[in-house]
């Protein structure tokens, strides 16, 4: 009995009790959830554009945080050796840019083309072998030591309503929502975000309608790398440019099987319930378990959709004639 | 169903195909074929299963490439092409089975046969406002006329995934025409439809020759569909050319009977 009550009462009675500690928890999940939502939205591009699971876009975002880094402090590639100079942070995010486009037509023509028509479990396959490659070229060129990065994102912490916020989340918010607009219109309502859509949905289809798909994949590589790049920005000027950045791919994954592989909104969403969902049991079960909740919760939670809602919350429902 | 006038009031040729022949390993599909489509007529490719009619669409439309012989396609002689390049010189082609994009609406899939002919760059793509969004709504103003045209104002937003499958063809004979092509492909354009549905298509067919001036290359299985709606019909039996004439002619003919038949032993 006083396990059950402890389990199903007493967390809810503390939320009640405390209302704006329980709001400063949720806002917490919030912001730190809108960070996985914008690693999330990297996979959910070039799946919806190619049906294949990109397991390299935690790299890509790395690897963009690095160059960004790099050009801001003026770093020579390779040699490792400072030139003194600094590029201020809006020319350097401009050609960060450049490079993550030049790379993703490289990958079209090293990765992609060779592999026209394979299975999707193929090109997941050289996704791996992407990710493995890109995090040794990033070493070799930019080396591996923790870098703090500063573009002008405003810190600090302010009070609202008896609540304590960051500042900075306040922007990842904003910045995360501005891209996510942009992008469902860019998918929803221009011709080249319905050739995408079209490529994903049958290549030989769109073939015969005159889509060029090599073209489609450097876009949709372009916009995944573009993406990865701010989320680089806003993990780096959070935690730091380090290797460890590429594992945040992991906690992308629950927050896709919530939302649905193919749905951009899904992909919001899915990072912020996640967000909220582990901040919110740490804080109230943590303590029944000896805390450590948020390492695993948001895989338990990705389980639970598995047996149940398959598709996640927004995919495409799978129809099937028969 | 009215049989629709021999064409004689254009007799360039638009598309012709001398001596194709196309192997798949030790198997062959097309054997020396030759036959050519005059601009603005309804030709008919038949033939029981098997006899090379789709391959031969393939080959003209550049998903396959053939081994012999060569393709002349308004006066220029190709012995390869691509898909991309076919359908960029006003080659559309409708599948056999139903190749549409499924996930998306009736009007996507349309909209993506103007694919070609919409303007629009990456960039202006991104910032949408502004130039992207004017060319859509022009692009949006033809597909209507499509929509219209196919009588599927009903399904417009309705994803394709779900339709009858009467409906889907309509749909992908939709993304064809949007792609104002010179030439239409279409692969069994009324299989596995019931009477009604036939009977629609044939219409539409027949429209869109005589509206659109469109040339049209068909493959069906259904002998009397064929003989009512085309001006020439080539028949092709085990990957070989037996008969090519005016559907009176082909009727006629003993080897097409036999193909059809069987002979008696």
């Amino acid at each position: 009995m006083t396990t059950l009550h402890d389990v199903f009462v007493l967390p809810f009675k503390d939320m009640a009790e405390a209302p704006e500690f329980f709001f400063e928890v949720v806002i917490g999940g919030l912001t730190s959830g809108v960070m996985y939502s914008l690693v999330a939205l990297g996979f959910v591009l070039i799946f919806k554009a190619s049906a294949v699971f990109n397991f390299a876009q935690g790299v890509l975002a790395l690897f963009a945080a690095l160059t960004l880094v790099g050009i801001m402090n003026g770093q020579v590639p390779i040699f490792l050796v400072d030139t003194g100079v600094t590029v201020p942070a809006w020319l350097a995010i401009i050609i960060t840019a450049g490079v993550m486009v030049l790379l993703a037509i490289a990958v079209e023509r090293v990765v992609l083309r060779p592999l026209v028509n394979q299975d999707p479990i193929i090109m997941f396959m050289s996704t791996i072998g992407l990710a493995f490659v890109l995090e040794g070229v990033g070493d070799i060129m930019w080396g591996s030591s923790v870098k703090a990065l500063d573009v002008g994102i405003p810190q600090g912490n302010f009070m609202w309503h008896g609540m304590q916020l960051q500042v900075f989340d306040m922007w990842a918010a904003g910045i995360a929502a501005v891209m996510v607009l942009a992008l469902a219109i860019f998918f929803q309502k221009t011709a080249i975000g319905r050739a995408l859509r079209a490529v994903a949905d049958d290549h030989q289809a769109a073939l015969s309608v005159g889509i060029p798909l090599k073209s489609i994949w450097i876009v949709v590589w372009s916009v995944a790398g573009l993406v990865a790049l701010v989320a680089g920005i806003m993990w780096g000027s959070k935690s730091g440019v380090q290797f460890s950045l590429s594992l945040i791919a992991l906690k992308a994954l629950p927050v896709l099987i919530l939302g649905g592989f193919t749905s951009v909104p899904g992909a919001i969403v899915g990072g912020l319930i996640i967000g909220v969902g582990e901040k919110v049991a740490e804080v109230y079960w943590g303590p029944l378990v000896n805390g450590a909740i948020e390492n695993w919760f948001a895989y338990v939670l990705a389980l639970i959709f598995l047996l149940f809602r398959p598709q996640g919350l927004f995919g495409d429902k799978i129809i099937e004639r028969v | 169903m009215t049989p629709s006038e021999p064409a004689e009031r254009d007799t360039d040729i638009i598309l012709e195909c001398r001596n194709i022949s196309l192997a798949f390993g030790a198997v062959k599909a097309i054997s020396d074929v030759s036959f050519d489509v005059k601009k603005g007529e309804v030709r008919a490719i038949i033939g029981p299963n098997g006899a090379g009619k789709t391959s031969m669409l393939n080959c003209i439309n550049g998903f396959y490439h053939p081994q012999q012989g060569e393709i002349a396609y308004k006066g220029k002689v190709r012995k390869q092409m691509r898909p991309y390049e076919a359908a960029a010189t006003g080659i559309a082609r409708t599948f056999q089975n139903v190749a549409l994009f499924k996930g998306m609406s009736t009007l996507d899939n349309i909209m993506t046969g103007r694919n070609l002919k919409t303007k629009t760059n990456f960039f202006e793509a991104l910032l949408y406002w502004g130039p992207a969004q004017k060319e859509e709504i022009r692009q949006r103003e033809f597909v209507e006329r499509v929509i219209t045209f196919l009588e599927i104002e009903a399904i417009r937003k309705e994803p394709v995934g779900r339709l009858p499958y009467g409906l889907q063809k309509r749909v992908e004979l939709g993304r064809a025409l949007a792609a104002e092509p010179e030439l239409l492909l279409l692969d069994e354009p009324m299989a596995g439809m019931n009477l009604e549905e036939k009977e629609d298509m044939c219409r539409f067919i027949l429209d869109v020759n005589d509206e659109f001036g469109t040339t049209i290359a068909l493959i069906e299985h259904d002998m009397g569909v064929v003989m009512d709606i085309s001006d020439r019909v080539v028949v092709l039996d085990h990957g070989i050319k037996i008969a090519d004439g005016t559907p009176d002619e082909v009727k006629a003919n003993q080897n097409v009977i036999d193909a059809y038949l069987g002979v008696a032993h």
